[in-house]
């Protein structure tokens, strides 16, 4: 990846994690671990990858995104805010009773937000059902889909993986956030989804494993995965639970918790010392 | 005589799917491997482009009938009722109706009259499932004729709908000048003793109910309700306030269904005696459908017996 990208999508993820913390801080509840742990595919996906326009976020010839793990809620609306699909002050209203910005996506509530989702394992089908749309007439948008990796122990996610392999649904990109914790322990503890690539592959998917908080790592895949043809592609993208805050990581209590004010202002520090570094 | 012309609602849903497949419209049919029961298999043949087979996953279905619906299509997403409100609920729910896409669900094979099958296939717990999701619209049609408009008028309706058919052959009941509306309950039979409200195959049932209760002396007034949601409270309070007693008929659980949505309009505007016929918040069996109605209740007899108490109650 070219050095400059790469410097911006840098500094791009880390403001999407000051800003999703900001969020949660505000909301005083959230789920910090599962959204930081994102932050780079997202970054990756709306600067680079899929074709959106804020001014236009219903435009029937955009690419789709659909997060499958909707829990990640704050790490979306940082991104989309950020790109100017509506202000990033709003941030601060996350999770109030006030406010659009709901505690898991809602597709009317939120600009950008492509399906409500929350309820894990039902993401998944409706990206599946958005990319035979797009065959269906002759299209040649693109669907992305981010699941949790506690989230593909849902038994609909192998549905749709048979049905998007079934159909051919090769304009669909799963993207699989392996960070190998969920709410109970880490997923061989709880209910192992091991092996992950085996799976997909034996549901027909063509798989590519990443490390998902590297971006040569992203943009190498998510290229790949646009030229393989005839069969959905899956990224297991390896990803740290909470990554860029040093006590979030890979800390299972950081699943579905926000931070007191002191634990805040030193993730703040943190990631503001990041940023001024790569700003320099 | 003329002769009585018997049709599954559930064909006058393939035929109608099809009517609609070769209109402008952008529909698209999806099935969970039952076309040929569900009857979507006719609009398979006429229209295969725009059919989608999901395979033996209801779940999955629904949500990529949600998925295909944001890209503007109408689509209609079939299974039994069982399966398709039942095992699928939360995805119903979900993906579909907390977003309000426009999907359409044709769930067939509901109710005892099922027969054979027995109980893992009955469903009688549908409506009461489908009613307690916000916005979605409820249709369970009488005969072939009322289920065609049901499915037209599905189609022309912005967000989620449930239409409910069933197995068995039943008698026609309307002629082809009967009008259907969503939200529209239909006085058949005036009466001034007591007013059945019906739904779905109970609706000639009532009819027939009302014919031997005249001759008893008892003068029934009989009402369609198609629409289960959103019910029509103005024809419900008039009924109360012009007959003083109801009874409501479905081939459904007494709990939750439109037994309850009646009882609920009565208790908060002119509350009445409201007596229940349906299934007893019990399982189904094997058995002849026809067989298993009179069994579990679901006849004319049994809307006349409680007819009877109820008008003893004013």
């Amino acid at each position: 990846m070219d050095a400059k990208l790469k410097k911006e999508l840098e500094i791009f993820a880390v403001k999407e994690r000051l800003l999703l913390l900001e969020g949660i801080f505000n909301a005083k509840a959230g789920h910090p671990g599962g959204s930081l742990s994102i932050a780079e595919i997202l970054a990756y996906l709306y600067n680079v990858e899929m074709k959106v326009d804020p001014e236009n976020p219903k435009d029937p010839n955009r690419d789709r995104f659909v997060l499958s793990k909707g829990h990640a809620a704050p790490a979306l609306y940082a991104t989309l805010a950020l790109k100017g699909f509506f202000p990033t002050e709003d941030m601060k209203t996350l999770r109030k009773a006030d406010s659009y910005l709901q505690g898991h996506p809602s597709m009317n509530k939120v600009p950008g937000v492509d399906m409500s989702t929350g309820s894990l394992g039902q993401g998944i089908s409706a990206a599946a059902g958005m990319a035979l749309a797009a065959k269906l007439d002759n299209k040649d948008y693109r669907v992305y889909t981010i699941l949790g990796d506690g989230e593909i122990e849902e038994g609909e996610v192998w549905e749709a993986a048979m049905f998007a392999s079934a159909k051919g649904l090769d304009n669909l990109l799963v993207i699989v956030d392996n960070n190998n914790l969920q709410i109970d322990g880490t997923v061989e503890e709880v209910n192992s989804p091991y092996p992950i690539v085996e799976k997909f592959e034996a549901f027909g998917f063509n798989t590519i494993e990443i490390d998902g908080n590297n971006f040569d790592e992203i943009e190498t895949a998510v290229n790949s995965a646009k030229e393989f043809k005839g069969k959905p592609t899956a990224i297991i993208a390896k990803c740290i639970k909470g990554k860029g805050v040093s006590y979030m990581e890979n800390a299972v209590n950081w699943h579905g918790a926000a931070p007191n004010e002191e634990l805040y202002n030193t993730a703040v520090e943190e990631l503001t010392a990041v940023l001024k570094g790569l700003e320099a | 005589m003329s002769e009585i012309i018997k049709t599954a609602t559930r064909d006058a849903y393939g035929k109608a799917l099809v009517e609609l497949g070769e209109s402008d419209k952008k529909i698209l049919v999806l099935d969970a491997d039952l076309a040929a029961a569900t009857k979507t298999g006719m609009f398979k043949k006429a229209h295969p482009e725009k059919f989608i087979d999901c395979g033996i996953a209801e779940s999955n279905m629904m949500g990529v009938a949600a998925g295909l619906a944001t890209a503007g299509y109408t689509v209609f997403a079939s299974s039994f009722a069982m399966f398709a409100a039942g095992r699928a609920f939360e995805q119903v729910r979900n993906s579909i109706g907390y977003p309000r896409l426009n999907v359409k669900i044709g769930a067939t094979h509901a109710g005892i009259s099922v027969g054979e099958d027995g109980a893992s296939h009955q469903c009688c717990e549908d409506i009461a499932l489908m009613r307690s999701i916000p916005g979605m619209v409820i249709l369970n049609p009488a005969d072939d004729v009322e289920a065609r408009l049901c499915v037209l008028a599905a189609a022309e309706h912005d967000g989620p709908v449930y239409m409910r058919f069933g197995r068995l052959a039943v008698p026609r009941v309307f002629d082809e000048n009967y009008k259907f509306q969503i939200g529209k309950g239909a006085v058949l039979k005036e009466g001034t003793d007591v007013t059945v409200i019906a739904t779905g195959l109970m609706v000639n049932e009532a009819l027939m109910a009302a014919e031997k209760l005249t001759d008893e002396g008892i003068s029934a007034r009989v009402v369609n309700m198609a629409t289960i949601k959103p019910i029509d409270r103005d024809i419900i309070i008039d009924s109360a306030k012009k007959t003083g007693v109801i009874v409501t008929a479905e081939e459904h659980n007494i709990i939750g269904g439109l037994g309850s949505a009646v009882a609920e309009v009565v208790c908060e505007t002119v509350p009445v005696p409201v007596l229940r016929v349906g299934v007893n918040d019990v399982f189904g069996k094997s058995g002849p459908a026809v067989q298993l109605l009179r069994e579990f209740g679901l006849d004319a007899e049994n809307i006349a017996a409680k007819a009877k108490e109820a008008v003893k109650l004013k």
